[in-house]
């Protein structure tokens, strides 16, 4: 395959290749997955009037759903027999594990992780954050960002 | 400091293997990608430079000659080729850097993460020279590369913010 190379086709310098540092091999792998689930937000800290004052919409007693975008970003260096962060193939398994099959057509209300917090998108992304910081295969999980719909989105690094 | 990205598509084909492997692991580690007739992608690429703003101009840099740069550096040469076959870096052991490539001397496996690195390569001499001759005229404006997030769906994506 190397033979067919053209050595003089565009970007063929080898010092535009080669001309950088050593410890070039940290780079970031994002993969976004879909998420559909049901949720109402609601405190029972606040009165009804108050819940309703600040939720709006939001509050109503029945709650609505969102096909939400959760967007995982693993920091790592990239093998060389691989050339990969993370196994995209892996990083699927443990993130539909843990993430997708949990929360995918399910109320977010009823679950467990959000006894004691309202399922807000800041919520979701800091519960999903928590979910797959241990999970990875290899890396560090550097963001995950949930888009809620197309016009907003939360993102969480862990601080 | 404003920061400004530029957005390129270009289509291309691959195929992900290592030689120093047998034909079963490169299968299981890789799956599909290890295909040898290789498949293809629309990429989307996004370069984003970070810059003060030319009192003059209102410009970080300006996005005529920032889509030059991205064409020639890298288009010209990723776009409607095959990545193995035709991309210096990953056809060749001598265009590929070591330390990113594999051990069996082959170029590098054109994967979403080494297309990110390859791609600020390619764009960071070009932009840090454009800098440079700005600061030597006494000019403002000039920016450095900040990032370079590749797209090999809208669901897979590689980024890379220089050495880490």
């Amino acid at each position: 395959m190397i033979a067919s190379f053209q050595p003089d086709s565009p970007g063929s310098s080898p010092d535009k290749a080669v001309s950088s540092p050593a410890r070039a091999g940290r780079a970031y792998f994002g993969r976004r997955y879909l998420v559909s689930a049901s949720h109402r937000l609601h405190t029972d800290a606040l009165p009804a009037e108050e819940n309703r004052a600040v939720y709006g919409k939001c509050n109503n007693l029945h709650g609505h759903g969102h096909n939400y975008m959760v967007e995982v970003l693993v920091r790592g260096v990239v093998d060389p027999e691989t050339g990969m962060v993370v196994n995209l193939a892996v990083l699927d398994e443990r993130v539909r594990a843990r993430v997708v099959e949990r929360f995918d057509h399910a109320n977010l209300n009823l679950d467990p992780l959000f006894a004691n917090c309202v399922p807000t998108t800041e919520n979701l992304c800091r519960v999903i954050f928590g979910l797959l910081k241990d999970a990875l295969p290899v890396g560090e999980l550097e963001h995950v960002r949930v888009e809620e719909t197309e016009n907003n989105f939360f993102e969480f690094c862990g601080e | 400091m404003v920061y400004l990205t530029r957005r390129a598509t270009f289509s291309a084909s691959h195929y992900y293997w290592n030689p120093a492997w047998t034909a079963e692991k490169n299968e299981q580690v890789f799956g599909r990608c290890a295909n040898r007739n290789g498949h293809g992608h629309n990429y989307t690429l996004e370069v984003t430079v970070a810059g003060e703003v030319d009192p003059v101009t209102g410009f970080v840099v300006d996005l005529k000659w920032l889509k030059g740069v991205i064409e020639r550096e890298v288009l010209d040469a990723w776009d409607h080729h095959h990545l193995n076959l035709d991309v210096a870096e990953f056809a060749a052991p001598e265009f590929a850097a070591p330390e990113l490539a594999p051990a069996t001397g082959v170029g590098l496996i054109p994967t979403t993460e080494n297309l990110a690195i390859t791609a600020w390569r390619r764009l960071e001499p070009a932009i840090s020279a454009a800098a440079a001759e700005a600061a030597a005229k006494g000019a403002s404006g000039g920016a450095r590369l900040s990032r370079v997030r590749v797209y090999e769906t809208p669901e897979i994506f590689a980024e890379y913010r220089g050495g880490l």
